[in-house]
């Protein structure tokens, strides 16, 4: 008996009852756009997730898990390309698998003290908001040049990334250069993913190509590859620690995802590059814009009711 | 309808009036299952005197409480322009659910004297617990726990709720919330006169997960790192499944 209905489902570790269309229809809708766009998507299903109430750390740690399946089935497709530069993917790793678990104690330190809520959205402004305006001003230069007909200057640059020690060969990306930038950006990473619940690909992948200037035809495939173990050892860490995993989340998420990405690679392939960049800039900059309102405006509940620490 | 019978009788007899209360529940126990949607407890009893009623009239307060869990209650302010979570209060015990249904308004039929005594309203609920002394005024604090509560549906006031026939039978529903926390939920009744509560009677019902629902949460908090590891193999293998199953279906 009770007042079952078949689209309600209770997730056991969210302990909330979600329609599952709706979280089917969220899953593809971002599916869709990471098919489109080539990126995870997580940093838009995790702020989505908070929107329609499911707890913040469950809707971070969940996404981790998530994130795993949609790049585990992009990795496979490179790796049958070649296209995937295993030393620099396993650097990458290093620094990335420090950086999460970094990330995960900040992440805990934060929620003892309750303010994990506010790291986690400002970390989604300040990140969102950079890369989205970058994003945006690119992509309208590089329409106003294909327009005005000048091909884009290639320039090679010799900055101070060349100037490090601790040298190391990269033959997939035809690299020679110090393994500190690499770390470096794979602890960044790792501590936005565990922090952020994101795969990080959207940071990942601008610093490979701006700083490390590895070819764009291995830069997906490698961060790809390293975004899997990072998020795999994410969610492990969060298991463990938090117990804020919801795999029933994470498997209606992943269903309608899976859909979704195939639907959106076909009609990626049908729009220009820069529009589809500068779409995908203007959606990360709406996301910006309204996590950072919430910040700004005076909120209608000033008082938030949490568990109490170390349950 | 499938209704399990479980007629209690109160042990416990009123020196004063020889008024006993007896009741009944629709179930004992409530199940979350995976399609757990929320459900509602029907209660119901009668009076069971041995004497002719007194002159004044007999009024039925009947009162459902979730598991008490302690809470960290945050309030915000405007720092360097956001706002950010400054002050906080821990609130020892504060019932995940409450639901209150009276046969009158309840002001009208319980002194506050007994209310504070049996802890019947819904602000005597709360303040059971155990004060903080961290913040300036604590009272904001516990009333903003029941604003918010009451604004998810979790802690109910429902006067005139109670269907309260000849000072002798009532009965009235409790709708459960669909985001239910698992354990007792304590169902007291209590009849009350002239202000004064008369007697009173409780019972429990068991609320817990079921099936899938119970499967994966004991998992997740006894053995994490199987539930993690688990939780890997299933993303992974749906990953490359979807993968499989598109190429099968590009190349055909």
């Amino acid at each position: 008996m009770g007042l079952t209905e078949p689209m309600q489902i209770y997730l056991p570790i969210a302990e909330v009852s979600v329609n599952a269309f709706l979280l089917l229809g969220l899953g593809g809708l971002v599916g869709v756009l990471s098919g489109m766009f080539g990126v995870g998507g997580g940093f838009l299903m995790t702020p989505l997730l908070f929107f329609i109430g499911i707890p913040p750390a469950v809707a971070v740690a969940t996404e981790a898990n998530q994130i795993v399946a949609s790049s585990f089935s992009g990795v496979l497709a490179h790796l049958r390309r070649k296209s995937v530069d295993l030393r620099m993917g396993t650097v990458l790793l290093i620094g990335g698998l420090i950086g999460a678990a970094l990330g995960v104690v900040v992440f805990n330190y934060l929620k003892s003290l309750g303010q994990v809520d506010l790291l986690v959205r400002l970390c989604y402004v300040v990140f969102l908001g950079v890369v989205g305006g970058l994003m945006f001003l690119e992509s309208l230069r590089a329409i106003r040049k294909s327009k005005a007909g000048v091909a884009a200057p290639k320039r090679k640059q010799r900055g101070w990334v060349d100037a490090l020690p601790f040298k190391m060969r990269f033959r997939t990306s035809g690299l020679y250069i110090s393994v500190i930038p690499p770390v470096t950006i794979g602890i960044c990473v790792g501590i936005l993913a565990a922090i952020m619940g994101v795969g990080g690909g959207f940071i990942m992948v601008p610093a490979m190509i701006y700083i490390l200037h590895m070819p764009t035809k291995v830069v997906v495939g490698t961060s790809l590859f390293q975004i899997i173990f990072v998020t795999g050892f994410t969610t492990l860490l969060h298991a463990t620690t938090n117990f804020t995993v919801d795999i029933v989340l994470a498997v209606l998420l992943l269903i309608g995802g899976v859909i979704g990405a195939q639907i959106g690679t076909r009609i990626g392939a049908r729009m220009k590059a820069e529009q589809l960049r500068i779409l995908l800039a203007l959606m990360v900059l709406a996301v910006c814009a309204k996590l950072g309102l919430d910040l700004l405006l005076m909120p209608s509940e000033l008082y938030e009711i949490g568990a109490a620490g170390g349950h | 309808m499938r209704v399990i019978l479980t007629l209690l009788l109160c042990s416990w007899a009123s020196v004063v009036a020889a008024e006993e209360v007896v009741i009944g529940l629709d179930k004992s126990s409530v199940s979350i299952t995976t399609n757990f949607a929320g459900d509602n407890i029907f209660i119901f009893g009668a009076v069971k005197r041995d004497a002719p009623s007194p002159e004044a009239p007999l009024d039925v307060i009947i009162t459902v409480a979730g598991p008490s869990k302690p809470v960290v209650v945050r309030k915000k302010d405007r720092r360097f322009g956001i706002w950010v979570n400054t002050e906080a209060v821990t609130v020892d015990a504060a019932p995940t659910f409450y639901a209150v249904a009276t046969s009158a308004p309840l002001n009208d039929i319980l002194l506050k004297t007994e209310d504070l005594r049996h802890k019947v309203s819904i602000p005597r609920a709360i303040r059971l617990v155990g004060e903080s002394d961290q913040a300036t005024d604590v009272e904001r604090f516990s009333d903003a726990v029941i604003r918010i509560r009451e604004d998810q549906g979790a802690y109910k006031l429902n006067e005139g709720g109670v269907d309260f026939r000849d000072e002798t039978l009532f009965r009235t529903t409790v709708d459960l919330p669909a985001n239910l926390t698992e354990g007792a939920y304590e169902t007291r009744v209590f009849l009350v006169r002239e202000g004064a509560v008369v007697t009173s009677f409780r019972s429990a019902i068991e609320v817990r997960k079921v099936g899938l629902e119970r499967w994966l949460f004991s998992m997740s908090r006894q053995q994490p790192l199987m539930y993690g590891i688990m939780s890997l193999a299933i993303a992974i293998f749906a990953g490359w499944g979807a993968a499989a199953l598109f190429r099968l279906f590009r190349l055909g």
